[in-house]
């Protein structure tokens, strides 16, 4: 079952990169579309059938030369390459549609990216592994430059992407080819069984090297620069798959690596772990909050996202280091429900974002608003995918955000005193960055969809092609039972985590949650009957009646117009005040005063701009240094024939006196 | 759902939604008196409510189903709200939602959707009061959190009926060092979810200082006294709960040898004791005090929240 189905995904993934490439202009957005979608449907049943106890292995010597490939799903890939699949089932859908003026590229490289997602956790030697890893990420680079013919931004976000991307991949060659060596053979199994017997400082090194490269796919801060450029230029499908599918690949890297193949590590291991979650999630979503682009603002809240997972992550090392198996479950199994739902509600905001870009021509949050009456189905769908990265109940991410913090709190009375410091810091960093991601969401949804059009461009818009509804329709389906019967993929994810870390499952129960050893108990579905039994109580009783129209609040001025409304550069303004020590605005007012006298001003001119500070003092100057070399190098090669001669002559004749020293 | 706990939380849900009003005019009439004027009576918001819900509808120009919308699921909140929190009963009707962290997404559902109505009006002064009103929640939000993570510490669990019941066995955990802390963190945030005195001020005229009462500008009519009767009820079960985490004699055990037919009562007049108490004090404090500027409220906030912290810490060490 498991092996037919996954033959099958990557069957239809490779037909639908052939669709892509040869098949008729008119046809071709439809068959490459369904191929992609079809094959993230096999990878989903692939993917569930390894969840439901059908694991299967494969051995391939002849397929690569020199390694072969392994193939092997367990219950823990078989998680990943379901919540893939089931990204790639909404962003192939959404694709027949929204590719169609894309060009050929695009069209052929989508489910070629997806099949290669869908290898990585079925991959089970480091060789395959690298290389399912590698075709991911250079497909993934050929779909961001998709329009770089259009935009001279899709170049330089490119060329950021396709740095920190392949920075990454040496950082995990480096970690993984380090294990294999120091295993004696490249093999999961092998390394598993060699991982605990290695010297403390072999781990640690293939440890934070492992996590360095899967860092920098997470998104995880201080190696998430790529995001915030790349996804604003990406197709909207493809950022869907990005920041959906991708990232969560850099999280299965390090629960693979950290808990499975070398069973688990020190303390210190799991407080990286844990600080750069905290960094990642605090500061994603404070630049999310001042985002003013609505691509730039999800990119920057999958930042926050994988940082929540990664407190998880940390937490559970922490905990199963200590010996406290069932809380490092339950802070495991949060993590991972988090990770599904992020990649749930993530799926239909970006999809409901690419719609947006599509049909008001921009993104900027400032120009944006009204939308609801133009485009009712996307705002319904941007709708619910905010009330789940908002953690509010109705919502999908309250009930994973609920089990993390549940698993941190428990986490405190046990482990001694590193738990006791770490923990409260992260119960406030995860409730900051809960209550930051309602107020970013409000702003999202508030400014964008609802109010008067702040531009003309907004006020034309018109809804999207059925297909592009479809696909983001069927992500909020998901949203929608994430949230009301989490139940129905907790077990699945319990499973996955026993991969990890043995022992009962954490979290049981149908309609209400509970936890094993943990006397605290959910029923999100509770709650949203007992929501709308008051909700229908009180419409019966109140709120029924005709209403009469009115003229807003305008302090007798006359009619408001659009530009008074509040933007969402103002609706953030006061928490950009608040936490300006972190977010270090620049702004700049230029008043032009008239010639006549300096007293009379002219023209007031107002900039202000939240750049990515990380980016400003910690990339910068390495660029500028990288920058100066080559000026340097280039004063070297001046051009001269002789000089280039002596250049030869002096490296032969140091060659020579080098090597007749040394013999 | 035991009988015990749907009748708890029917009698809570009747007690919180009649007696909230009168909880207002209380205050009212309390600052009233101490300001040397004679007062409107504390029965005078249920003559304004009933005034209101009398007026026709209004649908504002170029405002959606969100803006209209919005009362009733701010008022559906405070309700649900006050059905699981432990007012009366520590039995709660639904199993398992009298989480702190479900109660207090639950209110905050309830202000999102207060906020989005704010902004869909399209004017600045409903983006304005949503503005600050989402500032004044992203801020609390970490100190309630902490707060509950120090006082779930002595019982293990997050269930609000398992933290006031533990209470009520161990009278000795209320005075502890925790307790106070997490106590006066608590304060500072029921204070400014319910948008009191000094962080916003429920009486102002003045559109530009503003938060709550900036959102709802553009409501009228039956809209308004829904949102004015859920704004009551969140004040009475935030002060209820704050009563009851701190001071949880006299509520109805769900572990107790009494009947809950003599028990309710009894543990509603207490909560009504309680509450009128609580909010006196808060009305008298609120006569010698001014608002602050809005950009010194985050220092009143971070205050709280290392009061939280330490609440936490003290849980530790002193454990």
């Amino acid at each position: 079952m498991t092996a037919a189905a996954f033959a099958a995904a990557l069957a239809l993934g490779l037909l639908g990169a052939l669709a892509g490439m040869a098949a008729p202009r008119r046809v071709r957005p439809f068959v490459a579309g369904s191929c992609t979608a079809a094959s993230g449907g096999a990878g989903v049943v692939a993917g569930v059938a390894a969840l439901t106890g059908h694991p299967w292995t494969a051995w391939l010597p002849h397929l690569l030369p020199l390694a072969g490939t392994r193939l092997a799903i367990d219950p823990l890939g078989g998680l990943f390459i379901a919540v893939t699949g089931a990204v790639g089932v909404c962003a192939g859908v959404y694709g027949i549609a929204y590719a169609r003026p894309l060009g050929r590229a695009v069209q052929a490289v989508t489910p070629l990216f997806l099949a290669a997602m869908l290898l990585v956790p079925a991959a089970a030697s480091v060789s395959t592994f690298l290389l399912a890893w590698e075709l991911m990420a250079v497909a993934s680079l050929l779909l961001v430059l998709a329009e770089h013919r259009h935009r001279a931004s899709v170049r330089e976000a490119g060329l950021w992407y396709a740095v920190m991307t392949q920075a990454g991949l040496v950082a995990l060659l480096g970690g993984l080819v380090g294990f294999a060596a120091a295993a004696h053979g490249e093999s999961f199994a092998r390394l598993r069984e060699a991982g605990h017997a290695l010297s403390p400082g072999v781990r640690a090194a293939v440890f934070l090297a492992v996590f360095a490269g899967c860092a920098s796919k997470a998104g995880i801060v201080p190696l998430h620069v790529w995001l915030p450029r790349a996804h604003p230029e990406a197709p909207a499908h493809v950022s869907a798959l990005m920041s959906a599918a991708m990232v969560n690949l850099g999280v299965y890297g390090v629960v693979r690596v950290g808990f499975d193949l070398l069973g688990g590590g020190p303390v210190w291991w799991w407080l990286v772990v844990l600080a750069a979650g905290a960094a990642s999630a605090l500061y994603g979503i404070l630049q999310a909050v001042v985002a003013t682009g609505l691509k730039r603002l999800l990119a920057y809240s999958t930042c926050e996202n994988m940082g929540l997972v990664l407190i998880g992550t940390g937490a559970a090392g922490l905990l199963a280091h200590a010996g406290a198996h069932t809380l490092a479950a339950l802070a495991l199994t949060a993590a991972l429900l988090h990770v599904v739902n992020h990649a749930a509600f993530k799926t239909v905001l970006f999809l409901a974002a690419g719609s947006v870009v599509r049909a008001a021509g921009t993104g900027n949050l400032d120009a944006l608003g009204g939308l609801r009456t133009r485009m009712p189905v996307t705002t319904v769908l941007f709708g619910v995918g905010a009330l789940g990265a908002s953690a509010l109940p109705l919502g999908s991410g309250f009930v994973s955000e609920w089990l993390l913090l549940q698993g941190l709190i428990k986490a405190h009375g046990s482990g001694g005193t590193p738990m006791a410091v770490t923990m409260p810091l992260a119960v406030a960093v995860v409730a900051l960055t809960a209550g930051l991601a309602v107020a970013t969401f409000v702003k999202a949804f508030g400014v964008g969809f609802l109010a008067r059009p702040r531009s003309d461009q907004a006020g034309s818009a018109a809804e999207v092609p059925d297909a592009m509804l479809l696909g983001g329709a069927l992500a909020a389906a998901c949203c929608v039972l994430l949230a009301l019967v989490p139940a129905a993929v907790v077990p699945g994810v319990a499973r996955a985590v026993r991969v990890l870390v043995p022992g009962p499952d954490a979290v049981t129960g149908a309609a209400t949650l509970r936890l094993h050893g943990v006397a605290s108990t959910l029923s999100p579905l509770w709650i949203a009957v007992a929501l709308a039994v008051a909700l229908a109580v009180l419409r019966l009783g109140v709120a029924r009646r005709a209403r009469r129209k009115a003229r807003l609040w305008d302090c007798g001025m006359g009619p408001l117009s659009a530009r008074m409304e509040y933007t969402a550069t103002s609706f953030a303004e006061p928490l950009q005040r608040v936490f300006e020590n972190v977010l270090a605005p620049e702004t700049g007012v230029h008043v032009t005063p008239l010639a006549e006298s300096s007293y009379l001003v002219e023209r007031v001119t107002y900039r202000a701009r939240v750049g990515d500070r990380i980016e400003r003092r910690l990339y910068r100057p390495v660029i500028a240094a990288a920058a100066r070399c080559g000026e340097g190098a280039r004063r070297l090669a001046n051009g001269s024939v002789h000089r280039y001669l002596g250049y030869g002559f002096c490296a032969f004749t140091g060659v020579l006196i080098v090597l007749a020293v040394t013999r | 759902m035991t009988p015990a706990g749907a009748l708890g939380a029917a009698a809570q849900v009747v007690l919180v939604g009649a007696g909230s009003p009168l909880l207002v005019g209380a205050m009212r009439q309390v600052r009233a008196r101490m300001e040397g004027r004679a007062g409107a009576g504390v029965a005078q918001p249920w003559r304004d409510l009933r005034k209101l819900l009398r007026k026709e509808a209004i649908a504002a120009d170029g405002t959606g189903p969100l803006f209209r919308i919005a009362p009733l699921v701010l008022a559906a909140t405070a309700l649900v709200a006050a059905a699981v929190v432990p007012i009366a009963t520590t039995a709660s009707p639904l199993d398992g939602s009298a989480d702190l962290f479900a109660v207090t997404a639950l209110l905050a559902l309830g202000t999102v959707a207060l906020a989005l109505g704010g902004l869909d009006t399209a004017t600045a002064f409903g983006g304005m009061g949503a503005s600050r009103e989402m500032v004044v929640l992203a801020l609390v939000e970490p100190t309630i959190l902490l707060s509950v993570f120090a006082l779930s510490g002595r019982v293990g669990s997050t269930d609000l009926g398992a933290i006031v019941g533990s209470a009520l066995h161990r009278p000795e955990l209320v005075v502890s060092p925790v307790s106070l802390l997490a106590a006066v963190a608590l304060a500072v945030v029921v204070i400014a979810e319910t948008g009191r005195i000094p962080v916003d001020n429920p009486a102002t005229h003045l559109e530009l200082t503003m938060i709550h009462e900036a959102m709802v500008l553009e409501y009228a009519g039956p809209d308004l006294a829904l949102v004015e009767w859920a704004s009551a009820m969140r004040l009475t079960v935030l002060l209820g709960l704050f009563a009851n985490l701190f001071a949880p004699w006299g509520i109805a055990d769900a572990s107790g040898a009494m009947p809950p037919v003599i028990a309710l009562p009894i543990a509603m007049a207490v909560f009504t004791g309680k509450v009128a108490l609580l909010g006196g004090a808060l009305a008298a404090g609120e006569v010698f005090m001014a608002k602050l500027r809005m950009f010194r409220v985050p220092e009143l906030l971070a205050g709280s929240f290392v009061m939280a912290l330490l609440a936490v810490a003290a849980s530790y060490f002193l454990a």
